[in-house]
């Protein structure tokens, strides 16, 4: 409750300062009324800048057009002075505020354009920039078990789910099933045990329409394990069908 | 307890007073003798001035006791309390000064050691300390090139001889060997060396990951599961050729491993997944007449054979969650559970056909790591022994050929050794000492 009454107090002062700052800005009388009265242009100078288009990859180019009035220097900040109205073409590296001030007799007013650049572009087209193994890593991932079971999980019906999904849309792609087991229990024991979970994970996917020769399956068991610390968050690592892409 | 001790009162033997009354341990084993000879062995005689002799002796004498003291028959007279003095013949030896105190000797090994010219000479005996008229139990000579491992070789038939003699009628096991895996090279291949530790070398040079290795029961082909692209395939070295000899029932990817032999050398039986689930199989040695023994659902691994009907198989079956010990006949019928729960893998059937070795953790399970404890069960009543006790964690226990020994892999920490000790649990004795070391399988002779 104290630590909450401070930060009343200190915004209660935050405000009244701002509120003292704002009063003293206002103190000053409008230029405009002391200023001499110049008759042909005493109209607040207008702009309009717009970007075509706003969202581009990184690399596109994009049209700035521009129009102004009542106004005597106009510029755009990066790209200088340019006329009252105009077109320009640039390739802007990342996404970029055009910002376009003009400025008259009767004052300075602004405009902005935003273009938001995204990058890298291989999101927006994988399967040509991205490498085999990246994008198989990035969509297929590994099932995991409970100790002592090649039951597949509700969990890993989800995951396997989406590996089949993602191999019915790569047909050319093939895949190792790796059955890996935690550090408990007995080598032998283990490595018929990895068979089961990697079987297990394969007839997963084979049920979900992906052909069965497309799929090798290993079983490690407690051989090659992904880490080796003696937790159960190590041990549930090691207890799992582990994908990777097969050559 | 004691209707176990009472069913096989000449194979268990419980040195039971003293542990019984300090904790619930009970030592059992078979072939371990109720009374143990108090046996003396005498640092042999040097009989040449070659300047080899001392150093092949001093290898001699010390590889003929550890023999002795570890056979597992005998109470060996401590070279502190047994007569300073060296017989080289039998002119020489004064009996009746082994015979009495503090030696106490019932029976004397005494003898003489000499190389001349590169080879080496070895003349035992063995004599009985109480019988001054005709003491002599055995008397055997030997000529071998002169070197550490002739010296550690006779020394080891010498031990046999004398176990052989006083040990019931039972060969001694001095000159088997142990088969076990090894990744000290960087790689897991199998490694072979001497029943006491002795003479490490690497049999297999394959680069990927080889595990499971048993031996013939004639020493000539060793069988073991090796990692190949496609899976594990049971591969077999021949020592005869020296090569490796094709095993085609062993190669069907998936995985083909865990290999057992029968007795007779005839039969081979592994756990396969070519079926789809891992199950046991059994071939001819050569991999023909190939056929499937077992269609139980989850990992069927491990078969060891009766060794002496060769008409059974013990092995391993994930079928009710987890693994449990099994038995069946040869056909695949008869299949008997022997384990009541826990986790229990890792069958070796003793040599009289009895017993069963094996790893067992009775309180595996999530947050209950428990400790996996060699046992030994009486396949008759179903009553066990835990054989080894809150030291690591114990498992792939292999029987010696005399069923007085085992040897396992001991694992601390992420240490793994292999250790050797007799079956009631006593004398272990760490066997190897460099990288990490598993699967031990000990020789059928």
């Amino acid at each position: 409750m104290i630590a909450h009454s401070r930060i009343l107090t200190a915004v209660v002062l935050l405000v009244s300062l701002a509120a003292i700052a704002g009063c003293s800005k206002k103190a000053p009388p409008p230029a405009a009324e002391t200023a001499p009265a110049a008759a042909p242009m005493t109209e607040a100078p207008t702009a309009q800048l717009t970007a075509t288009p706003t969202v581009i990859s990184a690399g596109d180019q994009v049209v700035l057009s521009w129009r102004t009035s009542n106004a005597t220097t106009i510029s755009i900040d990066g790209i200088g002075d340019v006329p009252s109205s105009g077109v320009k073409t640039v390739t802007p590296a990342g996404s970029t505020s055009y910002h376009l001030v003009a400025a008259g007799p009767g004052g300075t007013t602004d405009a902005t354009a935003r273009v938001t650049v995204n990058s890298p572009p291989a999101v927006v087209v994988p399967t040509n920039t991205m490498s085999a193994e990246d994008e198989f890593k990035a969509h297929v991932r590994d099932a995991f078990f409970d100790y002592d079971t090649y039951d597949i999980r509700s969990d890993a019906q989800t995951v396997l789910a989406a590996d089949a999904s993602f191999l019915a849309s790569h047909p050319d792609i093939k895949v190792v099933i790796g059955g890996y087991c935690d550090e408990r229990g007995s080598n032998e024991y283990n490595l018929a045990l990895g068979q089961n979970r990697a079987d297990a994970a394969k007839n997963a996917l084979v049920t979900a329409g992906v052909a069965a020769n497309r799929i090798r399956v290993v079983s490690y068991g407690k051989e090659k394990p992904f880490c080796s610390e003696s937790t159960e968050e190590c041990w549930q690592q090691n207890r799992r069908a582990g994908f990777t892409l097969d050559r | 307890m004691k209707s176990f001790f009472r069913v096989f009162p000449l194979f268990l033997i419980p040195f039971a007073a003293l542990p019984l009354s300090a904790q619930d341990w009970v030592h059992t084993g078979t072939n371990l003798g109720a009374d143990r000879i108090r046996i003396a062995a005498a640092d042999f005689k040097p009989l040449s001035a070659d300047p080899q002799t001392p150093a092949l002796k001093a290898v001699f004498d010390a590889t003929l006791y550890a023999d002795l003291s570890g056979a597992g028959i005998f109470d060996l007279v401590s070279k502190s309390m047994a007569p300073q003095v060296t017989p080289g013949s039998p002119q020489e030896i004064n009996l009746p000064q082994w015979a009495a105190a503090p030696a106490n000797a019932a029976m004397v090994a005494f003898g003489s050691l000499s190389t001349d010219n590169g080879r080496m000479f070895v003349s035992g005996w063995l004599f009985d300390a109480r019988n001054t008229v005709t003491p002599q139990v055995l008397v055997k000579q030997y000529n071998d090139t002169a070197g550490e491992e002739s010296a550690r070789t006779i020394a080891h038939r010498f031990a046999d001889e004398i176990i052989l003699r006083l040990g019931g009628g039972i060969n001694g096991i001095a000159e088997t060997r142990i088969y076990f895996i090894s990744s000290r090279s960087g790689t897991k291949e199998v490694w072979v060396m001497d029943y006491d530790g002795q003479n490490q070398h690497a049999v297999t040079h394959l680069g990927t990951i080889s595990i499971s290795p048993r031996i013939s029961p004639d020493n000539s082909r060793l069988a073991f599961a090796s990692l190949d692209r496609d899976g594990w395939d049971i591969r077999m070295y021949s020592f005869d050729l020296n090569r490796y000899v094709a095993f085609p029932a062993g190669t069907a990817g998936g995985s083909n491993q865990s290999p057992a032999w029968s007795a007779d050398g005839s039969k081979v039986a592994f756990s396969s997944s070519r079926s789809g689930n891992p199950e046991i199989w059994l071939s001819d040695a050569s991999g023909s007449n190939l056929h499937k023994l077992t269609a139980f659902k989850g990992p069927n691994v491990a078969p060891t054979f009766n060794p002496r009907t060769g008409a059974q198989i013990a092995w391993v079956s994930g079928r009710t969650g987890l693994p449990q010990i099994y038995t069946m006949d040869i056909d695949g019928s008869n299949v008997q559970r022997i384990t009541d729960g826990g986790y229990a893998v890792s069958p070796s059937w003793s040599p009289n056909g009895q017993l069963l070795a094996f790893s067992w953790n009775r309180k595996y399970g999530p947050g209950d790591p428990g400790g996996d404890d060699i046992h030994v069960i009486d396949l008759a009543s179903k009553d066990y022994l835990q054989i080894t006790h809150e030291s690591g964690s114990n498992d792939f226990p292999s029987w010696a050929p005399d069923g007085r020994h085992i040897v396992f892999q001991r694992t601390i920490g992420s240490h793994t050794e292999i250790w050797s000790m007799l079956a009631d649990g006593t004398q272990q004795q760490q066997l190897t000492h460099t990288g990490n070391n598993s699967m031990p399988n000990w020789s059928w002779k």
